[in-house]
């Protein structure tokens, strides 16, 4: 006989799953790590054969993506003066100077506004609509959430051309704004019905008692639905920065010069004069990954289900 | 401190009727329990006295003021929910606190902290207010939920079987606490409870609910010695009264169908032959259980009593209740 309980999985399960899980970890992080090594090779680097595993970091890549170049020729680049900082110092040993901030910082900007705007949006608009939808008599509430879910039964680019048009009338064409409310218009059926099965797990009685606490029915909500609803926004709001900050076909398609998002942009960098610079491809691919590893480890500790079990006697 | 009249409640849910013409008038100060089986309307007329449900037809009036269409907090009453509803998100102090920070007390926090500070003494958490209110036990919740209750000071205590997962000590403390703080405020208390004791000890007015009609209020000594029915009759009274056919024992009055027996109203040493079928030795005081014929009685003697099973003993009626055919009582 073993001597560990029937609940207690066996050590030798224990370390095949262990092994499994790593082996899942590593085949899924490989890319990452490749991309990531990448973004700190210098050029020849990252195209040698065999490809280096071992080599010289460097911020050359970083310093390509932020900024434009252009080559002087040799006597004007004796003329000028030593280079002051690092960045011009790394452009000036491969005889290049730098003439200017690239377009990416700018763009990288527009995918935070509008990520994390039409993110907000959702959320706010969701957790509203969820609520009502969990708590009040609405007429025709199954219709109604059909519906809104009908919303999400076709690619959304199905209907690219009518919102080209539409935000070709309204002036949201190349605006934040427009793409901020299309992204939140996709988003919200989502938002709506995620966040509305987390509502409806928790309990009423908790908004009874704070009625009869001496609070208004939106003050109860605020108070206590809010934060024990927690988990559930935060996990929506992920899905929906997701969905926002990767989308690319609208993106293309709605915005140019103004309201560009890093998506549609860094494939242009592929194509800079000559050699594709990958780098610089390499160093947007994780600069553009941050924003959302940072915001999911954020909000990690929400995701631990746990805080809003237990006070109802069921 | 308030009465609460109400006239001609209803209350359906769907098909169900819950609250079917309830009449009763509360008088101020009064400590009232409703009694009934499970899906009697006892939690529902909680909760339209509350305010989070809302009467078919009929009106509420609190205090002489006509509660329609005011919100709970409007109405300044105190609810304990059955199911504790601690927040789970708050520690204990902060569950405590919250009714007294709420925009109708806006309470100081000096004065919060020193009720907050009385209360959890009075329900002996006092060592757990700064535990989440998750990590409790359900005893603990139960009187951190009976606590949020005391904290403020409402015309209208409700209280949805605030006692019944406590132990046995606990209870008996929190009756005679729950009994003074009524004493003490002149709130007026509507309390649901199953528990026996607590009905006869703590109510001045007990109202007995039967399928959502209201078939007797009146003080307790009245519903255990003059209820209308073998319904409100068997609601009170532990071991519960005998209903007998009326014939077993002559001298039954005309049209009676069943007769009913308070343990207490059996005499021994006289008329009918009983079988002596368990003994039980409750310290002070001792449970007979006889067969008569085909029927079986409890009755109780006393402590030191040498009956043991097996033991034929004679018994006649004492002060009796007649019942009619419909269960109905005979006057």
């Amino acid at each position: 006989m073993s001597a560990h309980s029937v609940t207690e999985p066996s050590p030798a399960s224990k370390w095949i799953a262990g092994i499994l899980v790593g082996l899942y970890a590593v085949i899924t992080l490989i890319p990452l790590i490749w991309i990531i090594s990448t973004s700190f090779k210098s050029g020849p680097d990252s195209i040698s054969y065999p490809p280096k595993v071992v080599f010289e970091p460097t911020l050359e890549g970083y310093v390509n993506l932020f900024t434009t170049q252009s080559r002087p020729s040799a006597e004007d680049l004796a003329k000028l003066p030593a280079p002051t900082t690092w960045y011009d110092k790394i452009t000036r040993e491969r005889g290049m100077i730098i003439s200017g901030p690239s377009r990416f910082g700018q763009r990288f900007l527009n995918s935070v506004i509008i990520g994390f705007g039409s993110t907000f949006l959702s959320i706010f608009l969701g957790t509203l609509a969820a609520f009502a939808f969990s708590r009040f008599k609405v007429p025709l509430k199954d219709d109604l959430l059909f519906f809104i879910l009908s919303t999400r039964m076709m690619p959304p680019i199905a209907v690219a051309i009518p919102i080209y048009l539409m935000f070709r009338q309204l002036g949201l064409s190349d605006t934040h704004l427009g793409m901020i409310l299309l992204y939140t218009a996709v988003n919200l059926s989502l938002s709506v019905w995620l966040l509305k099965g987390f509502i409806d797990e928790i309990p009423r009685e908790y908004e009874e008692a704070a009625l009869i606490d001496g609070y208004t029915r939106f003050q109860a909500f605020y108070k206590v639905v809010l934060p024990q609803a927690a988990t559930g926004i935060a996990s929506t709001a992920i899905f929906c920065l997701i969905f926002a900050w990767n989308e690319y076909a609208f993106a293309v398609l709605l915005t140019s010069g103004n309201a560009q998002t890093a998506p549609p942009f860094i494939p242009t960098i592929l194509s800079v004069g000559g050699g594709i610079d990958w780098p610089a491809v390499a160093a947007a691919a994780t600069l553009f990954l941050l924003p959302v590893i940072i915001f999911t480890v954020l909000l990690r500790k929400h995701l631990l289900r746990g805080i809003t079990f237990g006070a109802v006697r069921k | 401190m308030a009465e609460v009249v109400l006239s001609s409640i209803r209350k359906s849910f769907g098909a169900t009727r819950a609250l079917d013409d309830v009449v009763m008038t509360v008088p101020d100060g009064a400590f009232v329990v409703l009694l009934g089986p499970t899906g009697a309307g006892k939690s529902t007329l909680l909760r339209l006295v509350s305010g989070l449900d809302t009467q078919d037809s009929g009106d509420i009036r609190i205090a002489g003021q006509s509660m329609a269409g005011l919100t709970p907090a409007q109405r300044n009453v105190a609810m304990v929910f059955q199911q504790y509803s601690l927040y789970p998100h708050m520690t204990v102090r902060q569950n405590l606190e919250f009714p007294l920070k709420s925009p109708l007390l806006r309470t100081p926090q000096a004065v919060i902290d020193q009720k907050v500070k009385a209360i959890a003494e009075v329900l002996q958490i006092a060592h757990k207010l700064d535990n989440r209110a998750t990590a409790l036990s359900g005893g603990e919740m139960q009187r951190v939920s009976i606590g949020r209750a005391l904290v403020r000071n409402p015309q209208i205590y409700l209280m949805d079987e605030p006692l019944s997962s406590l132990d046995a000590k606990l209870r008996a403390d929190l009756r005679v606490e729950l009994k003074n703080i009524q004493a003490r405020s002149g709130a007026t208390f509507l309390y649901v409870t199953h528990d026996q004791i607590e009905a006869m000890t703590m109510a001045t007015h007990v109202g007995v609910l039967k399928e959502g009609r209201l078939v007797q209020f009146g003080s307790p000594r009245e519903i255990y010695e003059a209820p209308v029915s073998i319904y409100a009759a068997t609601r009170l009274g532990q071991p519960r009264i005998n209903v007998l056919p009326a014939h077993l024992f002559p001298g039954a009055s005309a049209g009676a169908h069943t007769i009913g027996l308070r343990p207490e109203h059996i005499l021994q040493g006289e008329g009918q032959e009983a079988k002596v079928v368990r003994v039980e030795h409750l310290g002070d005081q001792t449970r007979l259980h006889l067969i008569l014929g085909e029927y079986p009685i409890i009755t109780v003697t006393d402590a030191h009593t040498a009956l043991k099973g097996g033991d034929i003993i004679k018994i006649q009626p004492h002060q009796p209740i007649y019942f009619d055919a419909a269960g109905m009582r005979l006057v």
